[in-house]
């Protein structure tokens, strides 16, 4: 579905993603793990087209995006949760959802979202007229997953769900992530939190310092003694 | 003599607030300080004067040409002069700022000759209206008219429409608003045009009350705004409003009370007073860098 190959970008003279390739299937939950600075959510901003890279080829479903621009890839059927949720904190959480079904052509299918996101989080429900700054740091993370979902995206890129959010929170988030697979979104997740990430993913990537050092089956690579080494914290 | 100050000053301080909208709209968008903006304004007065002038329009008609003139004119400034600096420091952007504003009024002046020149009378026949003791002018009137239904309009445009809420978004985070799929460019060069289109009746309503366009009306003109507009907050639309009317009243009552060559005085000492308070200015809100 999604093939990255051979990527490289460079902020200024600092090399960030140094020949990296990888690529997920229909269906799946990819995780890309790896240390601060690694140069995860690099991939995932090259891939939205808001990081420019200096070399290799992004295609997704057969068509090239490598130099699209960011508001044309997220047509394509490609939208991101970034980093630090980013909601526009001076709109309302009804605003919020309506940005980011800003492609969507009729107020119908709007309005259909909007009832989807409310199902999937009822809190948000509740909170619809409050702009978003006023919302909890994982009320905040549920809305800009469900302003994300809003476009009908086939590939979901999320960067850090979990991050800042309490323990029992970071579970029913992760849970949600597998129900949004299992209804047929194939999803790339970038996570700082490795067990979490391994045993929601079908397959993994591991970044150090811009580079894949190792890949594979997500249940392997937890059973991986240099991962649960460095990453799982054994 | 109090409701005759209120209403000179509220006439003076729309057309303020008509031109401080344009600055606050581009700096809360892409953070720039548009100095090219007071010359949009005097594009605008002129191109007024020539369609009531030269091809006889009414006041109405002239107005809507200068307004879409200067939409395109206001794009065609973005995309030259400040795109190719997007990544740049705010610093270029702004010396390009600069630049463009002493070459359009270096260009105006070459063009129209350095004298003013004045609306001919039948451009809007004004009469007077007593009510009290106050004589109001119907051009008063009419400028305060014309400026609140320019207001609404783009409160509406700004809080209800698509294009709107893209704008609300883009200038809360750049980034974020093109991975929902916004076009940022266009969403920019929209700002510009809106921002531009209220310049220019802004200069055709103050052309009318001072009865003179000149090459050299933006720069005053363009100061004192952007003093109301960091009055009411830099970024804050109905900051620029407010900033605007407090200062147009303001500055007829100093005038008034007989410090008459302090005009132009008057609205900077209260921007350095309200700034010393407050330094987000009357609505501005507080800005928190993410590093």
């Amino acid at each position: 579905m999604l093939s990255v190959e051979n990527l490289s970008v460079n902020y200024g003279a600092i090399r960030a993603l140094h020949d990296v390739s990888c690529r997920v299937e229909q269906g799946e939950i990819v995780a890309l793990i790896g240390a601060n600075g690694a140069g995860k959510t690099t991939i995932l901003n090259t891939i939205s087209g808001i990081v420019p890279s200096m070399g290799g080829v992004i295609a997704f479903e057969g068509t090239e995006i490598t130099r699209m621009a960011p508001h044309l890839i997220v047509r394509k059927g490609i939208c991101q949760v970034p980093e630090g949720r980013r909601v526009f904190a001076r709109m309302s959480v009804q605003e919020n959802l309506e940005m980011g079904g800003f492609i969507l052509s009729s107020k119908q299918e709007v309005a259909q979202g909007i009832e989807r996101a409310f199902t999937l989080f009822p809190r948000l429900a509740e909170r619809r007229k409050q702009p978003a700054r006023t919302l909890s740091g994982g009320e905040q993370q549920m809305l800009a997953m469900g302003r994300a979902l809003m476009s009908n995206p086939r590939l979901l890129l999320l960067d850090e769900p979990s991050m800042g959010l309490a323990p029992m929170l970071v579970e029913k988030i992760f849970e949600i992530v597998v129900e949004i697979n299992k209804s047929g979104t194939t999803i790339m997740l970038v996570e700082q939190n490795a067990s979490m990430a391994l045993s929601i993913a079908h397959r993994a990537y591991v970044l150090e310092t811009g580079e894949v050092v190792l890949s594979g089956d997500a249940g392997e690579l937890a059973r991986n003694p240099e991962v649960r080494k460095a990453y799982l914290g054994e | 003599m109090f409701l005759q100050q209120l209403i000179n000053g509220i006439a003076l301080g729309s057309t303020y607030a008509l031109i401080a909208l344009g600055y606050t709209m581009v700096y809360g968008i892409i953070a720039l300080i548009n100095f090219a903006h007071g010359e949009i304004f005097m594009a605008g007065a002129f191109v007024g004067l020539l369609m009531v002038g030269v091809f006889k329009l009414n006041i109405f008609l002239a107005m809507a040409c200068a307004m879409i003139f200067c939409m395109i004119m206001g794009v065609v400034i973005e995309f030259i002069a400040y795109r190719p600096l997007r990544k740049s420091s705010r610093l270029s952007a702004f010396i390009s700022a600069i630049g463009v504003s002493t070459f359009l009024s270096s260009l105006a002046l070459m063009v129209f000759g350095a004298n003013a020149k004045g609306f001919p009378d039948q451009a809007f026949p004004s009469q007077q209206i007593s009510i009290g003791d106050a004589d109001i002018s119907t051009l008063q009137l009419l400028i305060i008219g014309v400026s609140a239904v320019l207001m609404i309009s783009l409160e509406f445009i700004v809080q209800k429409t698509k294009v709107g809420k893209a704008m609300r978004a883009t200038s809360e985070d750049y980034n974020t608003a093109a991975l929902m799929g916004v076009n940022v460019n266009f969403v920019i060069s929209f700002t510009f045009a809106l921002g531009s289109a209220l310049a220019a009746a802004g200069g055709v309503l103050v052309g009318m009350l001072f009865n003179a366009v000149s090459f050299n009306m933006g720069l005053m003109a363009g100061l004192k705004a952007f003093a109301a507009a960091v009055l009411g907050g830099i970024g804050s639309i109905p900051g620029a409003m407010l900033g605007g009317l407090l200062l147009g009243v303001t500055e007829v009552f100093g005038v008034a009370i007989g410090y008459s060559s302090y005009r132009d005085a008057i609205a900077f000492a209260i921007l350095v007073l309200v700034l010393l308070v407050r330094p987000t200015g009357l609505l501005g809100r507080k800005i928190l860098k993410k590093v």
